[in-house]
């Protein structure tokens, strides 16, 4: 996931990764602007736009329990893992290659 | 070698849509098959079935769905992505009772399930677009 979270694109990408945890193992890694969507405290209401971001803390029950994002990427953007949503494990980039790597198919939003 | 071909482009918009469908049309002339071609986000526009270019240039909408009618492809553009941009065929028109059909027939309109089967049963899956 590598857009920032009011975009469609984020939203519709969720759905994605929804749909393929019903038919196998699913991990999903937040790089670029995509570590904007674990953000807490998203307050989108005012914008007449919908809260996803609140189907993150439901993703253990789709069985999607492998959440990666990029070390480097929280240390671009001055965030701390405390402030996310939901447990993220941080990779370094090689270990983002590694990971990349060991999958069958990668769907890339 | 099997393909699954996944655009997220509309037409015109970037190089996305022209890219995966010249990328596409290699996978055929190259001996290979594609499974399923799945349009997501804004690349269910390709779809549309009444853009009118300019005479002089490219008609990107019009090619896949000669490229699709020419040999036979599973083309499917994502339902909900489709109604959300005001992309209908005729079920989903007269389902929600709009004045109007933009998609070509050519094209099937489902879910996401197509898009993981695809990205299951191809050998590679390659995404175009931002």
């Amino acid at each position: 996931m590598s857009k920032s979270p009011r975009t469609i694109n984020s939203q519709e990408s969720f759905d994605a990764l929804l749909a393929g945890s019903a038919f196998g193992q699913c991990s999903v890694l937040f790089i670029g602007n995509g570590i904007y969507q674990l953000l807490g405290g998203q307050r989108p209401e005012p914008l007449g736009v919908k809260n996803y971001a609140l189907g993150f803390s439901a993703l253990s029950d789709y069985d999607v329990n492998l959440i990666y994002c990029s070390k480097s990427q929280l240390q671009l953007l001055n965030m701390h893992i405390s402030e996310l949503i939901i447990p993220a494990t941080q990779l370094t980039d090689y270990e983002i290659n590694q990971l990349i790597v060991q999958h069958d198919k990668v769907l890339s939003f | 070698m099997k393909f699954a071909i996944v655009v997220h482009g509309a037409p015109y918009v970037d190089q996305a849509s022209r890219s995966a469908y010249l990328f596409a049309r290699s996978v055929i002339q190259e001996g290979h098959e594609i499974y399923r071609i799945f349009f997501y986000h804004d690349g269910v526009y390709n779809a549309n079935l009444l853009s009118v270019p300019p005479q002089d240039e490219a008609h990107i909408e019009s090619e896949w769905a000669t490229l699709g009618r020419e040999h036979h492809l599973d083309m499917v553009v994502c339902i909900s992505s489709a109604l959300r941009r005001g992309m209908l065929n005729k079920t989903e028109s007269e389902r929600y009772e709009r004045d109007g059909v933009n998609i070509n027939p050519i094209f099937t309109v489902s879910g996401l399930g197509q898009l993981v089967d695809a990205a299951i049963q191809a050998d590679k899956l390659v995404t175009f677009g931002v």
